[in-house]
């Protein structure tokens, strides 16, 4: 009998590597499959994810564990949904997450397509996260590592995705991951995480933003309107944002609006940064909607802890919730990923839309 | 050629007796590889591979003929060698005119004559094309830029031309022509550029002073004797390779049509090389294609491939106005001297099934 047929989706990095050398351990005819990303020239970056050396690294790994490598061109596709979505965002306003869309529109989407045209049964990466069967149902979970847990980007997947994605590094810690990859002799044993949006370098994010939507400076006010200076263009911000603002107050100051049609950036004081609940759209859920009161923790950016709420109102791709506390800087455009009581299962997400501001007085 | 690696250690520059005779294989190379295209063993300089050999041409040429007027022709379908060397030197402060090609696949020579100007200082255009074989008449193009522009240096990137047509660089009345060995059965990593007697290009690489200071740097004497042997039998093995790979070629052509009746041939029949085939199967991924074909045992290509191993969209069925989604469908398929009858039956067995694999969830 034929072994069953996977894809792995391999970056160049040690996660994907190991994910690959797992699957293959458990049984699989693996295939490696890394997607390039960028149009035409190889310069642009060459270090991170996707790049010629990660390409050669991944080929490599490849090689090693014996199993096939191939590069697809997934450039023309990438740019025409992440990067288009990237740049209108900024010029929204927003503050997008790249890594969620990529995952939405690309990896789980493009590329499971093709795994299936391949005859794959199987896709896998190396995200951190978990997918287990319980009763014909799939739920998806946190990773056991939490420092590395990447569940956050994965809330776009439901039962259809499920039923083929797979992450074997998500069992793991990441410390286990590496020694894998040193045991089996992978050259990507050590290499350092990817930290960065790949397509554009963090402290850079404000000049390509700029120059891709041809926004520029605009006036920098408070609260009350009233002008405080100059800013240096939408992209150098994000709500909550406290360091680069050139202004001084003599009191810390903060991003508290980003209003896209006047290119203004609003900032104030701490209290104004509190937000009692928030909008969002484009959800979806990894199996039912939950019902109107159900009590949740939501996360609301890729790095920090999931607060209590309560869901407000739901509907097939929207959904409100209401904190229980009351909670600081959050983002339009970042995703909220709704979390069961114990913080371990994902239930669903969303793109946040707009936030409900906490008027309480300071 | 092994003589060189397992016992050659001498320098063909130094004047001892191993240098003597590195030199006088080196020489007894330049001899084959003048004679298999009809040049004099003096107008011979080998390079580090095609790429070098073009370079060579266009830079050099270019520097050398500066003052004297600014600007360069050539086509839409070069090989990148071509293309981006005439680039990098539109960079440096040169005009270009890039001539379009008809869905024929064949240069119009007209087309040429109506893209020079009084200052244009070098026409480049291919000898057969590397992606869909088509051949050029490149003997009529250069009667007809003499005419229109007798000062301009006319050089032909001939690297696909043996050993699939006879090569005449004085019969085709060009200035400048460049080969590499590993198309023509010989080792990787060496080239040759032909330099009509009396034509002066500045060199790229500057020291010792060999290869009539045009290439400075001590040679791969090994790689140039292979150059020089495989030169040779290529030369003769043309008119029975052309009969050969015809007919074979043909039976695949008329087997994918059976078995794929809505395939589209990409540029014309008649004017093209008999190693070559490039088709589109409409409504398939042509990385999709390779990969499943790959699987099979069957080594094909689709675009062209970048560094990272990702295939690039086809520069030449785009040139050739070949809609994109039926470029992005298309395959390349390269006969060789070891191609067999049972290679052809191999393809057609497997390719009924890639192409239903691959429409499926196209």
């Amino acid at each position: 009998m034929s072994k069953p047929k996977a894809v792995v989706a391999m970056s160049g990095g040690v996660d994907s590597s190991v994910a690959a050398a797992l699957l293959k351990d458990q049984g699989y005819d693996v295939t490696g499959i890394m997607l390039k990303l960028w149009r035409g020239g190889e310069e642009n970056n060459d270090s991170g994810c996707c790049s010629v050396g990660a390409a050669d690294d991944a080929r490599r790994v490849a090689d090693v564990l014996g199993i096939p490598f191939y590069v697809f061109n997934f450039a023309e596709h990438f740019e025409q949904t992440v990067i288009a979505d990237f740049q209108s965002a900024y010029a929204r306003g927003e503050t997008p997450n790249p890594c969620v869309r990529c995952n939405q529109w690309v990896k789980f989407d493009m590329l499971l397509d093709r795994a299936k045209q391949l005859g794959a049964e199987v896709l896998a990466t190396g995200h951190y996260a978990r997918v287990v069967e319980t009763g014909g149902r799939r739920r998806l979970l946190r990773g056991v590592d939490a420092t590395k847990d990447q569940s956050y980007v994965l809330w776009m997947l439901t039962q259809d995705e499920l039923a083929h994605v797979r992450f074997p590094v998500g069992a793991q810690n990441k410390s286990e991951t590496r020694e894998i990859a040193e045991r089996l002799g992978l050259r990507t044993a050590h290499k350092p995480d990817s930290q960065e949006i790949c397509f554009v370098r963090s402290g850079e994010i404000g000049d390509y933003v700029a120059r891709a939507t041809g926004t520029g400076p605009g006036h920098l006010v408070d609260s009350a309107g009233r002008l405080l200076g100059e800013h240096r263009g939408l992209g150098h911000y994000t709500i909550g944002q406290r360091k680069g603002l050139g202004v001084s107050l003599g009191m810390p100051v903060f991003v508290t609006g980003i209003d896209a049609s006047t290119n203004t950036v609003v900032v104030g004081d701490r209290a104004d940064l509190m937000v009692g609940g928030l909008s969002c759209e484009e959800a979806t859920f990894v199996a039912e909607p939950p019902a109107v009161g159900t009590e949740v923790l939501v996360q609301h950016r890729s790095h920090g802890a999931a607060s209590p709420a309560e869901v407000v109102s739901c509907g097939r791709d929207n959904f409100e919730i209401s904190y229980r506390e009351p909670i600081e800087a959050i983002a339009p455009g970042q995703s909220a990923v709704l979390y069961s009581m114990d913080d371990i299962e994902v239930l669903g997400g969303g793109i946040i839309t707009s936030t409900v501001r906490e008027t309480a007085g300071v | 050629m092994l003589s060189f690696l397992r016992e050659g250690f001498g320098n063909p520059s130094s004047v001892h007796a191993a240098g003597r005779e590195a030199r006088a294989g080196v020489e007894e190379a330049r001899e084959r590889m003048a004679t298999a295209i009809g040049a004099a063993p003096s107008e011979i300089v080998f390079t580090g591979g095609g790429t070098e050999a073009d370079n060579l041409a266009i830079k050099g040429a270019l520097r050398k003929l500066r003052g004297n007027g600014n600007h360069l022709v050539t086509t839409a379908f070069e090989h990148h060698a071509v293309l981006d060397t005439c680039s990098w030197m539109v960079h440096q402060g040169f005009e270009q005119t890039v001539v379009r090609i008809p869905p024929s696949g064949v240069i119009d020579p007209q087309a040429i004559v109506e893209a020079t100007r009084p200052d244009t200082l070098l026409v480049s255009v291919m000898a057969v094309n590397n992606e869909i074989g088509t051949i050029q008449p490149v003997a009529e193009i250069v009667r007809a830029v003499r005419q229109a522009a007798p000062n301009a240096v006319v050089h032909t990137d001939a690297v696909q031309a043996l050993p699939n047509i006879e090569v005449d660089v004085r019969g085709w009345g060009v200035d400048l022509a460049a080969f590499a060995a590993h198309k023509i059965g010989g080792p990787k990593g060496v080239g040759a550029l032909y330099v009509r007697s009396g034509v002066a290009v500045e060199p790229l690489l500057h020291g010792g002073g060999q290869e009539r200071g045009l290439r400075s740097g001590t040679l791969n004497v090994a790689g140039v004797a292979g150059m020089g042997l495989a030169a040779e039998f290529a030369s003769k093995e043309i008119e029975a390779r052309r009969d050969r790979l015809g007919g074979l070629r043909d039976a695949l052509l008329a087997g994918v049509r059976s078995h794929v009746p809505d395939v589209i041939v990409n540029g014309e029949m008649e004017r093209r090389v008999a190693s070559n085939l490039n088709i589109s199967i409409p409504g398939t991924h042509g990385e999709t294609l390779i990969l499943l074909l790959d699987r099979a045992g069957i080594a094909c290509s689709s675009g062209s491939a970048c560094q990272s191993g990702a295939l690039d969209p086809s520069h030449v069925l785009a040139a050739l106005g070949v809609d994109e989604s039926v470029a992005g469908g298309s395959l390349r398929f390269s006969l060789g001297r070891d191609s067999t009858e049972a290679d052809i039956d191999a393809v057609l067995e497997a390719l009924p099934a890639v192409v239903d694999a691959a429409r499926r969830a196209a």
